[in-house]
């Protein structure tokens, strides 16, 4: 075979900025950390109650310093995109179907919102009864 | 509407020293004249020079693929009146290296390729004459999406994983995988899924899901990566759980 003098073409460090589509994507990836921090805020909250109310009290005050407030406005922005992004893509990953037939895409995302909501709804009974 | 419209092209002489290069050409726009019309258009009247790849002009041969402002198209199914007034930007399809002008280098889909073994796979083995091996409507209906392919490669240029990792095996290799998965015929997926549990393999992909929005064919390899990433994580899941004479 002849050889041939290819070209390879650099690619930017900035490629996810070359497309809305990309940029969402590296934006839903960097949601991920947002997660974690919300799971870690958690079991930081679980914790303090554990230790009794002064300990709850401190983890209060602690949560309500404006760094914190920030911090859980753009996190909270972030899951949203997470959730949405996230629902938004399992029916392509999931092959649901129903009596043999494709469930409509709509419905599958559709499901995930009311299993959120009863899920969402659940917890709240329980922390507020 | 202007009677014309201005291409800028993408020019690489691998003889020369220099690396690529953009070349304009004023070409008709007319109604029912797509890009590739107009590179024919400069190949017949004005630069004979000019390398690209083309054959079917209707969607079916799939080596007409470039970068058109930016998005990876089947440049005769994407009409020059949509750009207008222009400039139309056309490039060698992304990720793949450049042999010259717009045409690139496909060797390592080639290679890839037959890794997934994209064949029916049987136990046994008939011959012609033992028969033809049927299939109900319902059964066609399973995999047909995926068999759409026609190897066009805007998928891999659409991919942000395989242009900053090249050994991934890419979108279509994995949809074809999946094709033969699909097909009640065949006895594969075994052998296919030990290809692609590897890192290169479907775990490489991040769900851009950029390769289902230009594949033409609506193909859908993103939906065929992540059903083979469920597939995959079971088997992880099951060698962890079960000796192997059990599975
Ligand atoms: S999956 Fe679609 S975009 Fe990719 S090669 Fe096949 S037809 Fe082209
Ligand atoms: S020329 Fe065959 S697909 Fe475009």
């Amino acid at each position: 075979m002849t050889e041939v003098r290819v070209h390879h073409r650099p690619i930017s460090t900035w490629w996810w900025t070359r497309k809305p589509t990309y940029f969402v994507f590296v934006m839903r990836e960097l949601s991920s950390i947002f997660v974690a921090w919300f799971v870690v805020y958690l079991l930081m909250l679980v914790y303090a109650v554990g230790r009794g109310e002064a300990a709850y009290e401190d983890f209060l005050a602690w949560a309500a310093t404006p760094w914190v407030v920030v911090l859980n406005v753009v996190a909270s922005l972030f899951l949203v995109l997470h959730v949405v992004t996230w629902f938004n893509l399992t029916p392509q990953a999931m092959d649901v179907r129903i009596r043999g037939q494709k469930a409509p895409a709509s419905l599958v995302v559709a499901s995930q919102y009311v299993g959120l909501a009863v899920v969402s709804a659940f917890v709240l009974w329980l922390v507020t009864r | 509407m202007a009677d014309s419209i201005r291409l800028e092209v993408t020019r690489y002489r691998p003889e020369g020293d220099s690396g690529p290069e953009v070349q304009e050409y004023d070409v008709p726009l007319r109604k029912e004249w797509t890009v590739l019309d107009g590179l024919n258009h400069v190949k017949d009247e004005v630069d004979t020079t000019l390398a690209f790849r083309w054959s079917c002009r209707m969607g079916i041969c799939g080596s007409c693929g470039m970068n058109v402002d930016g998005e990876p198209k089947l440049t005769c199914a994407t009409f020059l009146s949509d750009y207008a007034p222009g400039p139309v930007r056309v490039e060698p399809l992304a990720n793949f290296p450049i042999v010259r002008d717009l045409v690139v280098d496909l060797y390592d889909f080639m290679e890839k390729l037959p890794r997934v073994k994209p064949w029916i796979i049987r136990d046994d083995d008939l011959t012609v004459i033992d028969g033809e091996y049927l299939q109900t409507p319902e059964e066609l209906d399973a995999y047909k999406q995926f068999s759409m392919c026609i190897n066009c490669m805007l998928c891999y240029a659409a991919c942000p994983v395989y242009g900053l990792d090249p050994e991934f095996i890419g979108p279509a290799a994995i949809a074809l995988a999946e094709r033969y998965d699909l097909d009640s015929r065949d006895r594969g997926a075994r052998e296919r899924l030990d290809v692609l549990i590897e890192h290169e393999g479907v775990w490489g992909c991040t769900f851009v899901g950029e390769c289902t929005r230009v594949c033409p064919k609506h193909v859908d390899p993103a939906g065929a990566i992540q059903r083979y990433k469920l597939k995959a994580a079971k088997e992880n899941v099951m060698a962890f759980l079960l000796p192997r004479g059990a599975r």
